[in-house]
C-alpha cells in the first residue's frame, strides 16, 4: 500500500487537551495507569502488614475487579485524542481498544489462576501485584509516543513477567523459564535500545512525530534504517516472531500454567499494539523498509510455528508454537499496511485472545491425582469422561485451526484480505498453506480426545469459573459468526485513529 | 414461504442442538430417542423441500426463494436456488432420512452420531443454497468438521489415517479457493454470486513467476477453485483420499460422502468455474476433458483389481465423477445436462451400493470380496436389489445411470470425438468390474461355512431400499423429471458462456490485427 501514515499529533493538538492543562490535565489523561500503579503499591503495603492467607483472596478479587472497572472506564472515554508529556503518551482510540483487551484478558486470567495457585501452594499476594504492574507496563506500551516511554513500558511489563515466569520458585523448570526469559528478554531490550540510539542519532529526537519526518524524507541515512531494523528485531522478540522465538516454547512450558496463559494473551496484544504504533507513527514514511521485514517475519513465523508444533507432546509447548504461528498471521495483517492492515491485526488479536483464554482455561485445569500435567497423552478419550468439556475444547481447536464457521476463521479471513488488497499474494498463499499444516496438530488433539481407545482419566476437579470461561469462550467461537460481536466496527475506528 | 430455505436448511441443525442440549444419558432409551428425533427431523426437512420443489418454477432461469440479509463486511446472508441447485437440495433431503435409517443398528455413541449427521445435513444444504461467496465457503468447509468426526469416531480400523487424510487434503484445496475468493472480492467489490456472474474478471495474459499465463487473472482464480473442487469431486490424480475415506467410514458416512459431498465439487464447477471464469474454462477445458478420460479408464482398471468391496465402489465413483467433469467442461447443453443428471443419479446409485455393502457388512463384519459368494441362495431379495444397482452403475438403459453417461458422451462427441471414444471404452470397463463383483459376491454356490446362517434383508432395510429403487428406475425411464427442471438454467449458463467466449475471441482477434 503506501506509507501515508498521517501524523496524528498535529491533529491532537487541535482538539486534545495537550500539556497546556498542566499537572491536573496530565493526571486525568493517565488516570487509568495511575490508578492501577497506586493500587498495586497500596496492596503491596497492606498485604505486607496483614495476615497473608486471609488477605490474598481479597487481593485477587479486588485486582480483577479493578481491572474490570478500569477497562469499563477506558471503554467509555469517548473518541477524543489526548496526549501528555510532549507527545510521549498518547491516549487515542487505538490504545483504548488494546487497553480494554489487555485489561479484560488479565482480569479473566487472574480469576482463572486462583484455583491452580491454591492447589499448588502458589497462592500469594505478589501474584496479582506483579500482574498489575505488568498490565500498567502494557498500557504504557500501547500508549507510547516516544522511544523513552516505549522502553519504560516495555521494561515494566517484561520485568514483572520475568518474575511471574519463575513464580513457582521451588520448581527447577519454572526458575529456568524465568531465567531464560530474562536473559533473552534483556538481549532484545539491548537491541531495542541500540536501535533507539541510532534513530535518535539520525533524526535528532525520540518523539515519534519527529522521527516520522525523517522517515518520510527521501534519502534516509543508512544508519537510520539500521536503527529501524534493530527496533523491529527488539519487538519481534516480544511478539515471539521467528527467528526470535527461541525463548517461547521453554518459557511457556516451564512457567506455571496460569502464567503461561497470561504470557500467551495480554503481553502479545500489547507487543503487537506497540509494533503497530511504532511502524505507523514513527516509521510510517518508511513503509517499504519495514514491510519487507514484517513479511519475512510473518512467513517464517507461520510456517515454522506450524511445522515445529507437529512433534510436540506437551500441550503448553504446543500452544507456544501455535502462538508463534498466530503471531505470524497477525504480522501478515500489519505487513499489509494501511488502515485495513491494522484493522485486521486488531481483529486477529482480539479473536486470538478469546480463543487462547478458553483453551488455557482448559489447560489450567488439567490434573492427574492432584498434580498439574500438560502431556497431550493425558487427554486420551476425554470425550468419554467429560463430553461437555471435550466438546468445548473441540470447538476451540477447530477455531484455532481457522475452520469456518468458527471465529478463528474470520481472524484469518481479515488478515488474508488485507494481504490480498495490498497484492501480497504469495504471502497470503504461504499463510493458507501454513494454516493447513497447522490444522494437523490441532486435529491431533481432537484425535486424542475423541478417537482414542482407552480412556485416561484427568481429574474432574475444576472451579466453576474455569468451567464458565471455557464454555463462554467456546460459545463465543460459534456465535461470533453472527456479527463478530461488533469487532469489525470497533477495530475499524481504533485502526483509523492510528492510520488515516 | 419467504423463509422457506432458511427453515429447511436450519431444521436439522436445530434438531441437532436439541439433541445436544436436552438428551442425557447413553442407554437404549436415549439412543432410540436420538434416532427417532433425527429421523423425524430429516423427514420434516424432506417435506419442506417438497414445498420448495412444488413452488419452484423451472421456466424462470433466475434465482428463486431468495433471501437476503446484511452480514459482516458487506457480505450478505443470501440464499436462493435455481434450476442447477434445486435438485441437489432435493437429493440431500431425500437421502438423509434413508441415511439415518441405515444406521439404526449402531450402538456406539448414537447421540453424537445423529448430531454429526444432522449438522452435516444443514451444512450440505447451505452449500447448495448459498448465494454469497463467503457464505458458500463457510458451509463448504464447515462440512469437513462433522465428516472428520464421523470417519474418525465411527470408522473402521484404520480410521485415524483416513480421517486426517480426508481433512487435510480437502482443506488444502479449500484454502487456495479462499485466497481466490478474497481476490475476487477485492477485484469486484462484492461477494454476491448473481452479481459476480455479470462481473468480468480480467483475462489479459499475465506473467507470473516468469511464466506467461494465458487468460491472466481468470486462469489463476480458475486454478484455485479447481484445486478445491477437483479434490472434492475427486478427479484423478487428486482422488487418493477417497478410497481411504470410503473404506474407513461407517456406512452412513460412505453414503453421505459418495452421494452428496462429492457433488459439491461438480456443483462448484457449474456455479463458479464456468460462469465466472469462462475464458479460463475454455482455455483449460481440453485439459480437464483429458484428465476426466484418464480418470474414467484408469480408475476403472484400478477398480477391477480391488479386493475390498467398498474400495471397488469408491473407485467406481471416481470413474463416474470423471463423466461428470467431462460433461461440465464440454460447456454445451447436452454435456452439462448429462453431468447434472449423472450427479443426481450417481447420488442414488452409489448411495444404494454403499448401503448394499452395509447390509452384508452388518451381518458378516467384513468387506472382503473373497469372504462372500453365493449369497443369492440365502438372500434372494438382496440379490435382486444389488443386481438392479449394479446394472444401474454400469449404465444399463432403463436405469438412471444410462441417461447421464449417454448425455455426457453426446456432449463430448460434439467437442472431441477421441475423448468420446475413450470415455465409451470406460463404460465397458465399468461393466467388467461391476458385473465381476456381482458374480463373486452373489452368484455361485454357497460354499463358505460362515455364510450358512446369513439372513435376507429385514423390513427396515427393504424400506430403505424401496425409494432408491423407485428413483433409479423412474429417472431411467422418465429422465424429463430432471432435465425439464435443469434445462432452462443450463441453457442460460451455456448462452452466457458462449457470449463471453465470443467477446473474448473478438478481443484477441482485434488485438492481433493491430
Amino acid at each position: 500500500m503506501n506509507g501515508s501514515s498521517y501524523n496524528i499529533f498535529t491533529a491532537s493538538n487541535y482538539f486534545g487537551w495537550s500539556e497546556t492543562h498542566g499537572v491536573l490535565g496530565v493526571l486525568q489523561i493517565l488516570l487509568p495507569e495511575i490508578v492501577l500503579a497506586v493500587f498495586s503499591m497500596i496492596v503491596l503495603l497492606g498485604a505486607v502488614y496483614s495476615s497473608k492467607n486471609k488477605a490474598t483472596s481479597i487481593v485477587f478479587w479486588s485486582t480483577a475487579s479493578i481491572f474490570l472497572l478500569v477497562s469499563i472506564y477506558i471503554g467509555f472515554r469517548g473518541e477524543a485524542v489526548y496526549t501528555a508529556f510532549g507527545g510521549a503518551f498518547i491516549d487515542d482510540l487505538f490504545s483504548r481498544f488494546l487497553k480494554v483487551l489487555i485489561l479484560l484478558s488479565a482480569a479473566i486470567i487472574l480469576i482463572l489462576s486462583q484455583d491452580f495457585l491454591k492447589r499448588n501452594n502458589l497462592f500469594k499476594f505478589e501474584y496479582p501485584i506483579l500482574m498489575t504492574l505488568s498490565v500498567v507496563g502494557m498500557m504504557m506500551m500501547v500508549s507510547a509516543g516516544d522511544l523513552m516511554s516505549l522502553y519504560m513500558g516495555l521494561e515494566l511489563q517484561s520485568l514483572s513477567l520475568y518474575v511471574l515466569a519463575s513464580f513457582s520458585r521451588d520448581s527447577v523448570r519454572s526458575t529456568e523459564a524465568g531465567l531464560k526469559y530474562f536473559v533473552l528478554g534483556a538481549l532484545s531490550s539491548g537491541m531495542l535500545l541500540y536501535g533507539s540510539s541510532l534513530i535518535y542519532g539520525y533524526s535528532g529526537s525520540t518523539v515519534f512525530s519527529e522521527i516520522f519526518i525523517t522517515a518520510a524524507a527521501d534519502g534516509k541515512p543508512l544508519g537510520f534504517v539500521f536503527g529501524l531494523v534493530f527496533i523491529t528485531i527488539g519487538m519481534a522478540f516480544k511478539v515471539s516472531a521467528v527467528p526470535f522465538h527461541m525463548w517461547t516454547p521453554d518459557v511457556y512450558e516451564g512457567a506455571p500454567t496460569p502464567v503461561t496463559a497470561f504470557l500467551a494473551t495480554a503481553p502479545k496484544v500489547a507487543a503487537m499494539g506497540l509494533f503497530a504504533r511504532v511502524v505507523h507513527d514513527a516509521f510510517g514514511g518508511a513503509f517499504s523498509d519495514w514491510s519487507q521485514i514484517l513479511i519475512l517475519l510473518s512467513v517464517l513465523s507461520m510456517l515454522f510455528g506450524s511445522i515445529a508444533a507437529i512433534g510436540q507432546k506437551d500441550i503448553k509447548r504446543l500452544m507456544a508454537y501455535s502462538s508463534i504461528s498466530h503471531m505470524g498471521f497477525a504480522l501478515m495483517g500489519l505487513a499489509s499496511g494501511g488502515l485495513e492492515g491494522v484493522q485486521s491485526m486488531l481483529i486477529y488479536m482480539a479473536i486470538y485472545v478469546m480463543m487462547n483464554i478458553g483453551t488455557f482455561a482448559f489447560i489450567i485445569s488439567m490434573e492427574v491425582d492432584g498434580k498439574p500435567v500438560s502431556e497431550i497423552d493425558n487427554l486420551r478419550m476425554y470425550s468419554k469422561t467429560n463430553p461437555g468439556r471435550a466438546m468445548a475444547l473441540l470447538v476451540l481447536m477447530f477455531s484455532l485451526a481457522g475452520i469456518p464457521p468458527l471465529l478463528g476463521f474470520f481472524g484469518k479471513f481479515y488478515v488474508l484480505k488485507a494481504a490480498i488488497t495490498s497484492e501480497l499474494y504469495l504471502l497470503a498463499t504461504a499463510g493458507v498453506v501454513a494454516s493447513v499444516i497447522g490444522a494437523f496438530y490441532y486435529l491431533r488433539i481432537i484425535y486424542y480426545i475423541y478417537f482414542g481407545e482407552t480412556p485416561r482419566a484427568l481429574d474432574q476437579t475444576y472451579s466453576i469459573f474455569n468451567q464458565t470461561v471455557l464454555v463462554i469462550s467456546a460459545l463465543a467461537m460459534v456465535l461470533g459468526v453472527v456479527n463478530l460481536f461488533g469487532l469489525e466496527f470497533l477495530s475499524e475506528i481504533a485502526a483509523s485513529a492510528l492510520v488515516n | 414461504m419467504e423463509n422457506l430455505l432458511t427453515i429447511m436448511i436450519f431444521l436439522p441443525l436445530i434438531a441437532g442442538l436439541i439433541l445436544m442440549v436436552f438428551l442425557r444419558g447413553d442407554d437404549a432409551a436415549a439412543q432410540n430417542n436420538a434416532k427417532w428425533l433425527a429421523l423425524i427431523a430429516t423427514l420434516a426437512t424432506f417435506l419442506t423441500s417438497i414445498f420448495l420443489y412444488a413452488g419452484f418454477d423451472p421456466a424462470n432461469t433466475g434465482f428463486q426463494f431468495v433471501e437476503d440479509r446484511d452480514w459482516l463486511l458487506g457480505f450478505s446472508y443470501k440464499m436462493g436456488v435455481d434450476g442447477i441447485s434445486v435438485l441437489f437440495v432435493l437429493l440431500t433431503t431425500f437421502l438423509m432420512p434413508l441415511v439415518i435409517a441405515s444406521c439404526w443398528e449402531v450402538k456406539h455413541r448414537v447421540k453424537e452420531y445423529m448430531i454429526a449427521l444432522l449438522f452435516l445435513e444443514t451444512l450440505m444444504l447451505g452449500v447448495f443454497c448459498a448465494l454469497d461467496l463467503v457464505l458458500f465457503y463457510l458451509f463448504f468447509e464447515a462440512g469437513l468438521i462433522p465428516m472428520f468426526l464421523i470417519i474418525g469416531i465411527w470408522g473402521g480400523a484404520n480410521r485415524i489415517y483416513a480421517s486426517f487424510k480426508f481433512f487435510l487434503y480437502t482443506l488444502l484445496g479449500s484454502v487456495l479457493m479462499l485466497v481466490a475468493i478474497i481476490a475476487m472480492y477485492v477485484d469486484s467489490g462484492t461477494t454476491d454470486i448473481p452479481t459476480l456472474f455479470l462481473h468480468e474478471f480480467n483475462a489479459t495474459p499475465l506473467r507470473v513467476l516468469g511464466i506467461n499465463v494465458l487468460g491472466g487473472v481468470q486462469t489463476l482464480m480458475w486454478f484455485a477453485f479447481f484445486a478445491s473442487f477437483a479434490v472434492k469431486m475427486p478427479m484423478w490424480p487428486f482422488h487418493t483420499w477417497l478410497p481411504d475415506a470410503h473404506v474407513q467410514a461407517p456406512t452412513a458416512g460412505s453414503v453421505v460422502l459418495a452421494a452428496i459431498l462429492l457433488k459439491m465439487g461438480g456443483y462448484g464447477f457449474l456455479r463458479f468455474s464456468l460462469p465466472m471464469f469462462p475464458v479460463a474454462s475454455e482455455l483449460l477445458g481440453p485439459f480437464v476433458l483429458w484428465m476426466s478420460v484418464i480418470a474414467i479408464i484408469y480408475t476403472s482398471l484400478v477398480a477391477l483389481v480391488q479386493t475390498d468391496m467398498k474400495k471397488l465402489i469408491a473407485y467406481s465413483s471416481v470413474a463416474h465423477m470423471g463423466f461428470v467433469t467431462m460433461g461440465i467442461f464440454t460447456a454445451n447443453q447436452q454435456g452439462i445436462d448429462g453431468a447434472i443428471f449423472q450427479m443426481i443419479s450417481h447420488g442414488f446409485i452409489s448411495g444404494a451400493l454403499f448401503l448394499c455393502v452395509g447390509v452384508i457388512y452388518d451381518r458378516m463384519h467384513t468387506r472382503e470380496i473373497s469372504a462372500y459368494g453365493g449369497l443369492v441362495n440365502r438372500m434372494p431379495g438382496y440379490a435382486l436389489v444389488f443386481m438392479l444397482f449394479t446394472m444401474a452403475n454400469v449404465g444399463l438403459p432403463g436405469t438412471s445411470g444410462f441417461v447421464g453417461e449417454f448425455l455426457t458422451i453426446i456432449g463430448v462427441f460434439k467437442v472431441n470425438t477421441w475423448i468420446a471414444f475413450f470415455a465409451t471404452s470406460g463404460v465397458v470397463l465399468s461393466a467388467a468390474y461391476a458385473l465381476w463383483l456381482y458374480r463373486r459376491v452373489v452368484m455361485g454356490d454357497l460354499i463358505k461355512e460362515s455364510l450358512r446362517t446369513i439372513t435376507d434383508m429385514n423390513l427396515r432395510e427393504r424400506v430403505i431400499f424401496t425409494p432408491l429403487v423407485v428413483m433409479t428406475i423412474l429417472l431411467g425411464v422418465y429422465p424429463a423429471l430432471i432435465l425439464d427442471v435443469i434445462g432452462p438454467s443450463v441453457g442460460l449458463l451455456v448462452e452466457n458462456y458462449e457470449e463471453s467466449i465470443s467477446v473474448y475471441s473478438h478481443s484477441i482477434l482485434s488485438f492481433s490485427k493491430h
